[in-house]
């Protein structure tokens, strides 16, 4: 089986170079077909190879493939291989089975778009380098696949270049993703320093012993690879570009800045489990930004009225849920949450991308509403997608993960009851942010006419999506309900099981809880949106509060801070330095010898008895040193 | 008649700074050239001397060479002095001051 | 032999060239192009060959001498290892680019062009090939002149200002070589006895610490000068900014490699105790011209210029690759020297195929030309990621060998280095977003890409692209030159 391995990242990448630099002159059809086909044929191919896994897992846990060597120099080899273990199967099973169902929704989404083929090329050249990325037998094939997403996201967050904000917002985003990636760079160069090896499994094999007595190190190898996955999985303080990032054709926030590419900072720290579990410190440091970013994004969702904005700070803080639970060390709970997240918030994303079509490219929620009786089958999709997001209980499969983490966030050996109010906070939130952008959109009055419905290859993806976002969950169960573990079973191949406090209180309890919460939230919306919407209105008239709102709405002003203390200076210097001072330096020369030329240029009158008298003046001078010496 | 050699050094030095007065007194080219001629010829005279006194015919031979030389100097310099007066309409060296540095700006 | 006679053949192409031209300038390009490219069909099938070989230990796989000049001790002594082979396939390689580049951009006195574009080439090609010091400073002036007349004559507006900076700044540096070459010339030939400026004779001087130390100064300024590091790098901008497109490339792709080549060659190879000494203060050097220049570039508003700063910056990784005494760091500089000739030549071949269009080079003029021309704006794509050091690309691997392996020696400086990939991503994205993002902002229209144009371009992505996926025969190659080079000191 190992011989299919290369292909399932081939594939795509064919489709890129077919359409790269045929697709201008191809049919729509045919670019469809590449498109779409490319990925179609990988998620085929993914969908063998993990049933003969699930069947019978390979020795060593893992289908390894090397196909050439890359680098080689003295210690330093680094292959160009393959390998798909539990970990990557099932990453590699979210990429290219969503990237699939949102390559079928784009053939609709973007048909009368200009650049059909370049849209497809980088879609394909994406899920090829995510493939790469999660697929690598070693850090620096991650790497490439980790620039590699970095381009495409850029590329396609700036898809509609000819708009500026657009192509600064892709900038936004490589810049920032950059600053991570240099990060993880320095990490992978300390790393090499310490173990001269880049094997990923390699790594995970030498490190305890290596790092025994050196707890120094390895805590800063993993804070540098913690940042180059936070700066991918838009973590605090690196959120910022996401929003931006929105910018992008819809089917692109949701197959890169939703299912895939921002939880690449994900499976790096799960891949990397061995080396963050040496370290206290960096556990300890993932938990928190996982925490923290997932309350600051929460607030920040709560008050945005752009439809991707919510959706993309809401993606940010269910990131942040996974980072916490891998900081807590429950492993599989993180995995899990980013398996359910990537069938509800792509179904998101594609359902507000027909909302935003169908309504004139209308983003504001506000200036929406009363969809529900119009759009059936959109507002099905889009309710359980959002019941998903807000962890409905028992329904939903977000619910499954979600409890899940919650409920390691108190009980993990690293938890604690801080972690747990925080995570329970963040649940509360994000139930009521999508309670109230279900019931703005969905419900209400019209305010905006329909002007196209979807077709059909636009709704099936959706129903699909709908379906996971609902049974995707059923195979793993909390446990003290049924216990099913599939998906940890699963896992357990490669990530450590998760360990627990002493004495804990029966988790029951954290159920009722959360499930309180979530209700709670939603009863709230429910509330403040449609029963007595004058009631927000009313609270927003007076000026601090307004300024709340603001604050929150700005993104707790992160933008701003960073204008002023990184943007503005570096303007400002490279502003002043424009001409190099150093080659004023040179210039200095060139005048001082100048203005010699002019002081001696004096002589040089053109009189030629003045040069002979010049010549007769040297030749005394000359005569009376002789005499005198 | 016994020959002096101070004499005719003294005879040169006379000459050379004759020849040296009128190039730089006259304003006139040809003068000039003329001048120069005669500063050529002390030094020839000078050559001959010192020949004499040691009693080495190099300093004959090297009369031999100013003779030659002057005279193609001078077939060169007049050459000049023609073109000169062609293209400048006049022979007054405080006009001919074309060599003058303008300043050179970077 | 075989390498005297590439000499002589782009020596006579070049007189041909001049004299045809007079006759009719069309011929005079065929000679170009004909000359560089059969050059380069024999330099490939002799890298073809080396490599088939490499088992050999001696890494001198071509070495041809005959007297010059005896009484001085000066021969014509020409040699071939790995590290020439490859400098000199890539001069040869971007030789026949800057003969495609020229082809409809000169139009006057073509013959005297392509005289001058062929003549610095066989000087490069001397440089990277000579193994006796007179020689090589006799190359090093082959170089230079022929490139201050493209300058000169066929550059831009300001071109006589940027041909003098140009010469001024290099031959200064090469006089203070001359001197460094006489001084060990006579103290080797004081000591031995035989007066020799032959470079494996010369290996074995004997030198005195503040000899050493003294005569290494005078080569290195001559090779930091051209390299160029700041603060010697004033030249570079005015130079690759005025210069015609072939003239920007030639000094983009190679004459700067010259620079990286005479340290590793030279410095290294006469002088390694006194270059060890002082490997920190260069690695610190070779930093702050990564940085410094990537904020230069930054501010550029004119495209070439801009393209210059960005070769300041990645001239700094080569300096810190070649002083931080390994072996990968210095594969990495191999690879730089190759990647950026390839990546950076193509980026001035691009400012020169808008200019040809927009008759500017001004980036607040352009934008949005990815709309009007898809084609160019892809390969613009790619290689602003080469030289924004995009894995997958040439330039990626040399980046990431030279901080891998001077991470260990200097890691502090080593991450101030790292820090220049944001920079670098700053000033590549901002030129990809003024020039070819945004709105359209032209009037009349502008044509895609040519034929001949695409040819360029995907000759220099392909082997670009090559470089980076697998870098492993040019690593084969120079890998016992490079295991010398680190281990002498």
């Amino acid at each position: 089986m190992d011989h299919l391995l290369p292909y399932i990242p081939l594939l795509p990448l064919a489709g890129f170079l077919i359409l790269a630099f045929a697709g201008r002159r191809l049919p729509g059809t045919v670019i469809a077909i590449i498109g779409a086909g490319s990925i179609c044929a990988s998620a085929a191919i993914t969908l063998v190879l993990a049933v003969r896994f699930l069947q019978s897992p390979p020795d060593g846990g893992a289908y390894t493939q090397h196909v050439w060597q890359w680098i080689s120099i003295g210690k330093l080899s680094v292959p160009f291989s393959l390998s798909l273990d539990a970990l990557s199967l099932v990453f590699v099973f979210i990429i290219t089975f969503v990237g699939a169902l949102i390559h079928i929704y784009s053939v609709a989404f973007m048909r009368k778009d200009r650049d059909y083929a370049r849209f497809f090329a980088s879609m394909n050249l994406f899920v090829c380098a995510m493939l790469i990325l999660v697929m690598a037998d070693n850090l620096l094939l991650m790497y490439l696949g980790w620039e590699g997403v970095g381009l495409c996201s850029y590329l396609l967050i700036g898809f509609w270049y000819e708009t500026p904000a657009n192509s600064r917002a892709a900038n936004k985003a490589f810049y920032i993703t950059r600053i991570g990636d240099t990060a993880m760079a320095i990490g992978l160069f300390l790393l090499f320093k310490e173990l001269e090896t880049l094997n990923i499994s390699e790594i995970l094999s030498q490190s305890p012993a290596h790092f025994a007595n050196d707890s120094n190190n390895i805590t800063w190898i993993a804070l540098l690879l913690l940042a180059g996955g936070m700066g991918k999985s838009a973590q605090l303080p690196f959120q910022t570009w996401l929003p931006d990032a929105m910018a992008g054709p819809s089917p692109v926030s949701a197959l890169i800045h939703a299912a895939t590419m921002v939880t690449a900072g994900v499976y790096l720290v799960a891949r990397m489990h061995t080396v963050f579990e040496l370290s206290p410190v960096a556990m300890t440091a993932t938990a928190v930004v996982g925490a923290l970013t997932l309350l600051v994004a929460g607030c920040t969702a709560v008050v945005q009225t752009d439809i991707k904005r919510i959706l993309a700070y809401s993606t940010i803080s269910q990131i942040g849920y996974m980072f916490l639970a891998l900081g807590v060390g429950a492993w599989s709970a993180a995995i899990f949450h980013f398996f359910t997240h990537a069938f509800f918030k792509a179904l998101l994303f594609l359902a507000a991308g027909v909302v935003i079509e169908s309504l004139h490219h209308e983003h504001n929620i506000f200036k929406m509403g009363g969809l529900k009786n119009k759009m059936p089958v959109v507002f099905s999709c889009f309710l359980a997608g959002a019941a998903a997001l807000a962890a409905l209980p028992l329904v939903t499969a977000g619910f499954f993960s979600k409890d899940q983490i919650l409920w390691y966030a108190w009980s993990a050996a690293n938890g604690n009851v801080l972690l747990w109010i925080v995570a329970l906070a963040g649940a509360f939130i994000t139930a009521f942010y999508s309670t109230r952008l279900m019931l703005v959109v969905f419900w209400g009055e019209m305010k905006t006419q329909i002007s196209e419905y979807p077709s059909r290859l636009m709704t099936v993806p959706l129903i699909v999506l709908a379906i996971l976002s609902i049974v995707g969950g059923f195979i793993e169960w909390p446990h003290n309900l049924l216990h099913i573990t599939l998906f940890s079973d699963h896992l357990q191949q490669v990530l450590p099981e998760t360990s627990l406090k002493a004495d804990l209180p029966p988790e029951i309890i954290f159920q009722v809880i959360a499930v309180l919460a979530t209700f709670s939230a939603i009863w709230l919306g429910y509330y403040l949106y449609i029963k007595k919407t004058d009631l927000v209105h009313n609270w927003k008239q007076t000026p601090g509060n307004n300024a709340i709102i603001q604050f929150f709405y700005s993104g707790w002003g992160f933008d701003q801070l960073y204008h002023t203390l990184f943007v503005s200076p570096f303007l400002y210097i490279t502003r002043i330095n424009k001409a190099d001072v150093i080659d004023q330096l040179y210039h200095g020369i060139a005048r001082a010898n100048v203005s010699m030329n002019r002081v001696l240029s004096v002589s040089q009158n053109g009189s030629l008895r003045w040069y002979v008298v010049g010549v007769l003046i040297g030749i005394l001078f000359i005569i009376t040193l002789q005499l005198i010496v | 008649m016994s020959f002096n050699p101070n004499t005719a050094l003294i005879v040169a030095s006379i000459l050379l700074v004759l020849g040296l007065i009128g190039v730089l007194t006259r304003k006139n080219i040809i003068f000039m050239l003329l001048s120069v001629e005669i500063m050529l010829n002390a030094a020839g005279l000078a050559f001959v001397a010192a020949g004499a006194k040691w009693q080495q015919a190099d300093g004959q031979v090297m009369f031999l060479f100013i003779l030659a030389m002057a005279a193609a100097e001078v077939s060169v310099g007049l050459a000049l002095v023609l073109q000169i007066y062609h293209q400048h309409k006049t022979l007054d060296v405080e006009e001919l001051t074309e060599l003058r540095d303008e300043h050179v700006n970077m | 032999m075989i390498l005297a006679w590439m000499i002589c053949i782009l020596l006579t192409a070049g007189l041909f060239c001049w004299l045809f031209a007079q006759w009719n300038p069309v011929i005079a390009k065929w000679i170009a192009l004909l000359s560089v490219t059969i050059n380069f069909v024999l330099m490939g099938q002799l890298c073809m060959e080396h490599y088939s070989t490499l088992s050999n230990p001696d890494p001198w796989f071509i070495n041809y001498q005959v007297p010059w000049i005896p009484s001085f001790g000066i021969s014509f002594h020409i040699a071939m290892d790995g590290l020439s082979a490859v400098l000199v396939l890539l001069s040869f390689f971007l030789g026949i680019l800057a003969v495609l580049c020229s082809w409809n951009e000169i139009n006057k006195r073509t013959g005297f062009y392509y005289f001058n574009l062929l003549w610095t080439l066989a000087g490069i090609t001397g440089v990277f090939i000579a193994m006796d010091l007179f020689l090589f400073y006799f190359f090093w002036e082959v170089m230079l002149v022929p490139m201050y007349f493209l300058i000169g004559i066929w550059g831009d507006s300001n071109r006589s200002y940027a041909s003098y900076k140009f010469f001024i700044f290099t031959q200064t540096g090469g006089l203070l070589m001359l001197l460094a070459i006489l001084a060990l010339y006579f103290i080797h030939g004081h000591q031995s006895g035989t007066y020799s400026f032959d470079y494996f004779s010369l290996l074995g001087t004997n030198l005195e610490t503040t000899a050493a130390r003294g005569i290494m100064w005078g080569f290195l300024i001559a090779f930091i000068i051209k390299l160029p590091v700041v603060p010697f790098h004033s030249w570079l901008p005015d130079a690759h900014s005025e210069a015609p497109t072939a003239g920007s490339l030639i000094l983009a792709g190679l004459l700067l490699k010259t620079g990286a080549y005479g340290i590793i060659r030279f410095v290294l190879g006469l002088f390694p105790e006194a270059a060890a000494d002082i490997a920190w203060w260069m690695m610190l050097l070779g930093v702050i011209g990564i940085i410094y220049g990537a904020f230069l570039a930054y501010a550029q508003t004119d495209l070439k210029r801009l393209i210059a700063y960005t070769s300041v910056s990645h001239m700094g990784f080569v300096l810190l690759g070649i002083f931080a005494f390994n072996q990968m760091a210095m594969q990495g500089v191999v690879m730089q020297m190759l990647a950026h000739g390839i990546s950076t030549g193509a980026l001035f071949a691009m400012a020169g195929m808008l200019k040809e269009r927009l008759h500017t080079r001004d980036i607040g003029q352009m934008g949005g030309l990815w709309t009007v021309m898809p084609s160019m704006g892809g390969a613009a794509m790619l290689f602003t990621m080469a030289s924004l050091g995009l894995p997958v690309l040439g330039n990626f691997i040399a980046e990431f060998l030279i901080l891998i392996g001077a991470f260990p020696a200097a890691p502090a400086i080593t991450i101030i280095a790292t820090l220049g990939l944001v920079f670098s991503a700053l000033y590549s994205l901002r030129l990809m977003q003024k020039v070819f993002l945004g709105p359209v902002t032209i009037a009349e229209p502008v044509k895609d890409a040519s034929a001949r144009e695409l040819i360029i371009m995907a000759a220099l992505g392909i082997s670009i692209i090559a470089l980076g996926l697998y870098p492993q025969p040019v690593i084969d190659m120079v890998r016992t030159v490079v295991e010398r080079a680190v281990n002498s000191s």
